[in-house]
């Protein structure tokens, strides 16, 4: 890859509860290249969410510390940079895109209201300039009758409508890598596809990186180039998004793959993946998914596979990645 | 009429996927006052309001006479044409003394409302929003002033002092009350903070402090309104009762505690003595409840149905 615009390396994330200790993201890297979109993919606790947040450096600590890991950024690194200096970053050189766009916009203020105030602060525009430019960036993002839905309350949009005037804040400030957390997941199924669209049109017209996080596997095969799949914290698969698909190299991904419900397969009951999601405060020695993987043996159970390359530009933290079945 | 139907049905349409243009050119502040402008209690408040602030203003407006020419000869006329309201005890026109009473009232409510706001909103928001030793502090302050009943302090300040001025009373009854407002405000910015569009303008790279101003406290201020409005009838009747009391406004200033006070040892033979000053407190007490109210459903945006 050439010159990456996003490198993660060894990131770490622990909170410190009453009842113990938990790594929520233990170990997590990836480089992400320009205009690339990486899915990060995984259920639940899965640290996917964490992860994005630690990059932003919006976790609230205590009880979350990151711990450990660098997150560079062009040329600079952002987990040692000064508070004044990463909020310059935020919004300018990251952006953050959240999964209910009606808890992410202000109530009390109206949509333009939130642009313009966005826009006069960070470019320093008038109040004509930053309305013109707010009314732009409604219609870039596909709004129809921007004039009227810049007078509109939050509560006055539709779901769509909203997450899209959140994606125009999000891209306000031409950020170099947008860190997407489920955009589409409040929305109803027909929205998803149109917002997932607009989100797939502004990275090939800008070349903005986009880090997508999903639990929805068809989501990020439709949109990204590459597949992370995360479990308990860690990255236990990375790959081209076509190849993870059809010939994964972990189980836990094979597993993910396989309690997709196929229109062409009548079955009485889909294959889920058995066992229940860690308990992140007790995580099994060895590998965390050996108690619900059907390939776990001695060795699963007592060591913590290393993540290696298993193939061009493939990873996998698996003792086994040959004999993953789809 | 049949052709006609299929329009209609197609404006219906319409309107449905088109944001209500009456609402979307509305701000949040012509949101409310729509809606109270439809509200009788509103009106009522206002009305009552824009009377006693005339009195306390301009009282000459309201036909009095002067509220020192006191001809002891004229003492204890009941209620006639002359004499409106009759005259007390010493024989000043009574309807002209409860009119000017209302300045004192609407001062101390006035003080007590600003000065208890900024204690309230300053230390609140700091105390919720960066919370630890900020909080603790804070909060401890409050704990001990909330633990003297507010009435019981006062008394206790004001005797000390030997009673005071309008502005005086004011500040005591707002150094004793504040605590109330203050756990109120504080509570309020830790619900706030921890909304998701705090967290969304914290990835936009909003500091604190813009944060806490353009988004917490606009989203908490609703409550904090409503409130001032109940501390300013609260004021009134504790202003009224310390002097009543005989630890607020003393002789020859004009209130309504201090004619209360008179009108108690001769009830109830002289009853139009306490009957008049009474009324004209519970209506001031009662406008500005009913204003809170009033305020307080105009306010509340997010009650709105999700349309």
């Amino acid at each position: 890859m050439t010159d990456p615009v996003l490198e993660v390396e060894d990131l770490q994330v622990e909170f410190r509860t009453e009842e113990g200790v938990v790594k929520a993201v233990d170990g997590v890297g990836y480089a992400l290249g320009k205009g690339e979109v990486l899915a990060v993919l995984g259920e639940s606790g899965s640290g996917k969410t964490v992860h994005a947040r630690a990059m932003m450096r919006i976790l609230d600590s205590p009880p979350a510390f990151i711990t450990n890991g660098t997150v560079r950024l062009g040329d600079m690194e952002l987990l040692t940079l000064d508070e004044d200096d990463m909020r310059e970053v935020r919004g300018s050189r990251v952006a953050m895109l959240f999964q209910d766009p009606h808890t992410a916009l202000d109530p009390v203020f109206t949509v333009g209201d939130q642009l313009m105030e966005l826009l006069r602060e960070r470019r320093k525009m008038s109040r004509g300039q930053a309305r013109e430019e707010s009314l732009a960036l409604l219609e870039r993002v596909g709004i129809p009758d921007a004039r009227d839905r810049l007078n509109a309350f939050p509560h006055q949009l539709s779901g769509g409508i909203a997450q899209r005037v959140m994606v125009a804040m999000a891209v306000a400030l031409e950020p170099e890598v947008l860190l997407a957390d489920e955009p589409t997941s409040s929305l109803d199924v027909t929205v998803q596809a149109q917002v997932l669209d607009l989100l797939g049109s502004l990275v090939a017209e800008t070349q903005m990186s986009m880090v997508l996080i999903t639990h929805n596997l068809a989501v990020a095969v439709g949109l990204a180039k590459r597949i992370a799949v995360m479990y308990a914290g860690r990255i236990v698969e990375l790959g081209p998004a076509r190849d993870v698909y059809t010939t994964p190299k972990h189980p836990y991904s094979a597993g993910l793959l396989r309690s997709i419900p196929d229109i062409q397969v009548r079955e009485e009951r889909l294959p889920g993946i058995t066992g229940s999601p860690p308990n992140l405060l007790k995580l099994p020695t060895g590998c965390a998914f050996s108690p619900r993987c059907p390939l776990a043996d001695d060795r699963c159970r007592a060591e913590v596979p290393a993540y290696v390359e298993v193939g061009t530009d493939r990873w996998s933290a698996c003792f086994h990645p040959e004999e993953v079945q789809r | 009429m049949s052709s006609k139907r299929p329009t209609s049905f197609m404006e219906g349409v319409s309107e449905i996927n088109d944001t209500p243009s009456e609402a979307a050119a509305a701000t949040l502040w012509s949101d409310v006052w729509r809606k109270m402008r439809r509200d009788k209690r509103f009106w009522v408040a206002a009305a009552l309001i824009t009377m006693f602030a005339l009195m306390a203003i301009a009282p000459f407006l309201f036909f009095t006479k002067d509220p020192q020419a006191c001809p002891i000869a004229d003492f204890a006329q009941r209620p006639s044409r002359e004499h409106w309201f009759g005259t007390d005890i010493l024989g000043c026109d009574y309807y002209t003394r409860v009119v000017y009473g209302a300045r004192t009232s609407f001062k101390v409510g006035l003080v007590v409302a600003s000065v208890t706001i900024a204690i309230a909103l300053t230390l609140g928001a700091s105390a919720g929003y960066y919370g630890r030793k900020t909080d603790m502090i804070a909060s401890r302050f409050a704990d001990i002033l909330f633990s003297v009943p507010t009435l019981l302090g006062a008394i206790l300040v004001l005797t000390l002092f030997h009673g005071g001025g309008a502005l005086i009373i004011g500040l005591v009854i707002a150094f004793f009350g504040w605590p109330d407002m203050f756990r109120l405000v504080r509570s309020t910015v830790i619900g706030g903070k921890t909304r998701g569009y705090v967290r969304a303008a914290r990835t936009m790279g909003s500091s604190g402090r813009t944060i806490l101003r353009r988004h917490v406290l606009p989203n908490g201020i609703a409550p904090v309104l409503v409130f001032a409005a109940y501390v300013i009838g609260g004021a009134v009747g504790a202003e009224a009762g310390l002097t009543f009391l005989g630890v607020g406004l003393q002789l020859p200033s004009i209130s309504w505690g201090l004619q209360l006070a008179v009108a108690d040892t001769r009830f109830p033979e002289l009853a139009y003595l306490m009957i008049y000053p009474s009324l004209f407190l519970c209506l001031m007490i009662g406008a500005f409840i009913l204003l809170g109210e009033s305020l307080r459903d105009a306010l509340d945006v997010k009650l709105e149905p999700n349309d």
